[in-house]
């Protein structure tokens, strides 16, 4: 490969505050059209802005996850440029004294693990939303919803220490993940509460001098990252390699055909004429507020994977699966508070309980079977009292029903047979139905072993202790 | 003494002792706007019904015996407070049909206190100008001399005062333009320190600049009208949070002892003979009545003028961004397409002066002029408060002329934008450093004309200069001389 990618991320993550970040409208999503809006957030003569604290707050919270220094003191900026969603003509962002600064992400790639630098991260409020398509009544206009208009956003915004889609795609979904496990961010992709743009320029191998950069933007799933920085690498080589020059502008990405279009002629290259804003002042944080913060973050899924593998025992495989998710690796510790046996009740939590939810379209949160059920469950299974096979069932009537397991398998008569004369009883009629079969393992035949264990399950309707079954054919045969 | 030339605390002794109704007054405001507005143009809406509802209102809450002393009295605001229901154009064609869903923090609480509401007053549009010369809805004119401006941008709030067109007005001061009006036309007029009362509801010039103000017939009801409308907005970020002081409770202390500061910036050679002959009759009073008169300086007076010519500009440029014609005011017929719409309805809204202000706002504001101008200028801002609060660590308040000149004649200053610029000299540097101010009659100029005084306190120093003007209002009556019309 003649050419090194370089990519840089930005990142928008809007937050999931209940009010919007300078006035209280609700960030409802999905609501009729300016039906959540205001003097403010509609940009009305005499109107001003008010700081919602809370945003501040998810601000610090998402600074601290990403290993970043708080600024004490950070400056509301505006940003100033005309389009029809942004009723001020202004976005009032950060700018020169962004809350956040010089954080960093670690991400595995293929095994190796690399570290990503954060450069800041900052508040800023959304616009609102252009509707071109066809409108009974409206025909070819467009129109202006403003209910996300002033919703808080947070802008993290990456180093451009990337150098391959790959690990662009980690960058992500690390980020995706602590925002959505700080609660800050439902990471709804498709709905846009995660946008990412993405900066992307070529250098030859071996060079330490960055080439131009394309801003990609309009990428609204994972998937279409690796396309669209995957087609802007072939694009900008083709071009490099005729001897021409890459262009800094930005471009749209097309889901349909898997291309990036120049945006030239749209939005020209912008003097944003950045200035602070005179209507609000400057966002003071002292230790004391960072410190209330850092005692109300959760424990973070990286350090949650850690004490899965070293303190509990699981396989990496495991403890990466269970830490992914806030809701699933409390319901799996909740578990293991009432049956301390990790890698169990691991095996069971991403088996079953996943399969179920899965078939049921339900996430964790809303599984049927709490912890404590699932804990009585297997304590079930420990004591003998059922067979792992058996259990199964028993979990799904549980699922199904919400009702206790000893309850299920009282009703449903599902108690183990671990008698060891009862079991005998049926190997022998077993043994003496099936005297062919017997006569031909006497001679060889090994495999039919199974079989007979089959016929007793069977008849003892699966309720037969196997391990017993085993243990006692296996005399019978040989004794 | 006609019912529409009281003052708000006589008008009150009055509705309070039944002489008349707040209805009665409210019609003879009305009849008095209706006999010399033609005149005077100090009005662009004035609002006879819902005047009539409110001061019925206020009839019935005086009949419950929950009187206030601003219950009843007819009040004017200037157009660039937001009033909802009742059109609120800045001056501008802009905003000429726009009428807004909510009313701001200062018109509420005088709602509240049960005043009424005449109408919206005339004003340069939006708040730039030093004459009311700028109005989409015509010049007002000067009641002492229909031929002369009312000085600006608060010209029809400063001229209803003076052509007893309301008993009280409210107007804003960005650079000058609630003292420069009372001035010219003869009325007090004060600018608070900056924070000091909401702006949420007041239309944005320059959003670090600009403060609401009362301009009245005395003192008294300056006094009366700030406490009213003073106070910690939580709409308004930028509104401090301390206590209101009861302004008319200190009002009489008397100068004795007060030391007053002449800042020799302010005293210079070229000041109109008349303008000076009056300011020399005021010290010399003060200094009869027991205050102590002494020469500060404030050095970075002469970078004052270009100062706020950048930083009002740049956030004008800014505030005005919002005009679009997208969500509300004028949006061009013959727009065909988005560029065009934003390019034909700002041209076809706003007038001259406000497009010199935006883009001059804009230049300094650009990619590469940034650092010269409006950065350079936030650090002259520093200096020139700075000048200030010196000054403030040896003299109690100071006192300055408010205008180089009398009133001038209307298109007198028109051929050359600077001229007027730089006849708020005396005025800019105040907003620049935040603090307050008010104006009040001292004396009139060989022509007849009034000419005013400024006392210049510290932040949040309303009540001594208040009391230091109260004493010489006592003193000299200039005050009760009435235009006549």
């Amino acid at each position: 490969m003649k050419y090194q990618v370089v990519i840089g991320l930005e990142v928008h993550t809007q937050l999931t505050t209940n009010t919007k970040i300078f006035c209280g409208c609700s960030t409802r999503f999905g609501a009729t059209p300016n039906s959540q809006t205001c003097p403010v957030c509609l940009g009305f003569p005499g109107a001003l802005p008010v700081l919602n604290r809370k945003v501040v707050e998810f601000a610090i919270r998402a600074g601290l996850a990403t290993n970043c220094s708080i600024a004490p003191r950070s400056v509301f900026a505006r940003k100033n440029y005309f389009y029809p969603d942004l009723p001020k003509g202004y976005q009032i962002s950060q700018f020169d004294l962004p809350i956040c600064l010089d954080g960093h992400l670690d991400i595995e790639v293929e095994g190796e693990r690399k570290r990503i630098g954060i450069t800041r991260i900052h508040m800023e409020e959304d616009a609102g939303k252009l509707v071109h398509a066809d409108l009974p009544g409206v025909g070819d206009d467009s129109c202006v919803d403003l209910n996300r208009a002033c919703t808080p956003l947070l802008e993290v915004v990456s180093e451009p220490d990337m150098r391959s889609p790959d690990e662009a795609i980690a960058y992500l979904k690390k980020l995706h993940q602590i925002v959505v496990y700080l609660g800050i961010c439902d990471g709804n992709l498709e709905e846009g509460s995660f946008r990412c743009d993405a900066n992307v320029s070529l250098m030859p191998v071996g060079s330490t001098t960055f080439g131009t950069r394309a801003e990609l933007k309009n990428i609204n799933s994972f998937k279409f990252i690796k396309q669209a920085i995957e087609y802007e690498m072939e694009r900008q080589a083709e071009i490099l390699d005729e001897g021409g020059r890459i262009i800094q502008e930005t471009r749209l990405f097309d889901p349909g055909t898997g291309t990036t279009r120049s945006m030239r002629g749209k939005e020209e290259a912008h003097d944003y004429r950045y200035f602070p804003d005179p209507d609000l002042v400057p966002v003071i944080v002292d230790a004391a507020w960072i410190e209330e913060v850092r005692a109300t973050l959760p424990e973070l899924p990286e350090a949650k994977r850690t004490r899965f593998a070293a303190e509990l025992g699981l396989p990496e495989y495991d403890a990466e699966v269970l830490a992914a998710s806030q809701e699933l690796a409390h319901y799996f510790e909740a578990t293991v508070a009432l049956f301390p046996q990790p890698k169990t009740v691991s095996n069971w939590v991403m088996g079953e309980v996943t399969r179920a939810l899965n078939e049921d379209g339900k996430g964790i949160a809303d599984s049927p079977v709490p912890p404590a059920l699932l804990a009585d469950l297997l304590k079930l299974i420990e004591a003998g009292t059922i067979s792992v096979k058996i259990a199964k069932t028993v979990f799904d009537e549980m699922y199904r029903t919400g009702k206790e397991p000893a309850a299920i398998v009282a009703e449903k008569g599902l108690v183990q047979v671990s008698d060891t004369g009862a079991i005998v009883a049926i190997i022998d009629e077993v043994l003496q139905k099936e005297a062919g079969q017997l006569a031909e393992y006497r001679s060889g035949k090994e495999k039919l072993f199974g079989f007979f264990v089959g016929q007793v399950m069977r008849i003892s309707k699966g309720k037969a202790n196997p391990a017993l079954v085993n243990e006692l054919l296996l005399k019978k045969l040989n004794g | 003494m006609e019912i529409f030339e009281l003052t708000i605390h006589e008008l009150h002794q009055k509705l309070k002792a039944k002489e008349l109704s707040c209805v009665e007054a409210t019609r003879a405001m009305l009849a008095r706007i209706e006999s010399v507005e033609e005149r005077v143009n100090a009005y662009i809406t004035v609002t006879p019904e819902e005047a009539l509802l409110e001061a019925e209102a206020a009839d019935r809450r005086i009949a419950q015996g929950g009187m206030d002393i601003l219950t009843g009295i007819p009040i004017g605001l200037k157009d660039i407070f937001i009033t909802k229901g009742i059109r609120t154009t800045c001056g501008s064609k802009i905003l000429e049909n726009f009428v807004p869903p909510y009313d701001g923090t200062a018109v509420a609480r005088l709602k509240e206190r049960g005043a009424v509401i005449l109408g919206k007053l005339n004003q340069d549009e939006f708040a730039m100008g030093s004459s009311t010369e700028s109005s989409y809805f015509g010049a007002t004119r000067n009641p002492w001399d229909l031929d002369c401006t009312p000085g600006g941008s608060s010209g029809g709030s400063a001229a209803a005062i003076a052509a007893s067109e309301a008993t009280a007005t409210l107007g804003t001061d960005t650079g000058g333009s609630i003292r420069q009006p009372a001035s010219h036309c003869g009325c007090v007029g004060l600018k608070p320190t900056y924070g000091r009362v909401s702006r949420y509801g007041v239309i944005a010039y320059a959003s670090s600049l600009d403060q609401v103000g009362p301009l009245t017939r005395d003192v008294t009801d300056a006094a009366i009208m700030l406490g009213a409308v003073a106070g910690h907005d939580p709409l308004d970020s930028t509104s401090v949070d301390t206590p209101v002081p009861d302004y008319l409770a200190g009002l009489s202390a008397g100068v004795k002892g007060l030391r007053i500061g002449l800042p020799k910036e302010y005293f210079i050679a070229g000041l109109d003979p008349d303008v000076k002959r009056s300011l020399d009759e005021a010290i010399a009073l003060y200094r009869s009545l027991g205050a102590e008169i002494r020469e500060v300086s404030l050095p970075h007076t002469e970078y004052a003028v270009a100062t706020y010519y950048l930083l009002a500009t740049a956030e004008a440029s800014s505030n005005l961004a919002r005009y679009d014609g997208v969500r509300f005011g004028l949006r061009s017929e013959a727009a065909r397409g988005l560029a065009d719409m934003y390019a034909k309805s700002r041209a076809e809204g706003f007038g001259t002066e406000v497009k010199r202000r935006i883009m001059l706002g804009t230049y300094a504001l650009s990619s590469g002029y940034y650092d010269a101008y409006y950065l350079k200028a936030q650090k002259a801002r520093t200096l020139i408060r700075q000048d200030f609060l010196a000054a403030f660590e040896e003299v109690d308040l100071l006192l300055t002329p408010v205008a180089p000149t009398p009133p001038f004649r209307i298109g007198e200053k028109l051929a050359d934008p600077l001229q007027m610029y730089l006849s708020d000299i005396f005025t800019i540097p105040v907003n620049l450093a935040g603090t307050c101010a008010l104006s009040i009659p001292a004396g009139f100029s060989a022509g007849g004309l009034p000419i005013g005084l400024q006392l210049i306190g510290k932040p949040f120093g309303e009540q001594d200069i208040l009391s230091a003007a109260y004493a010489f209002e006592r003193e000299t009556g200039w005050h009760k001389r009435k235009a006549s019309l």
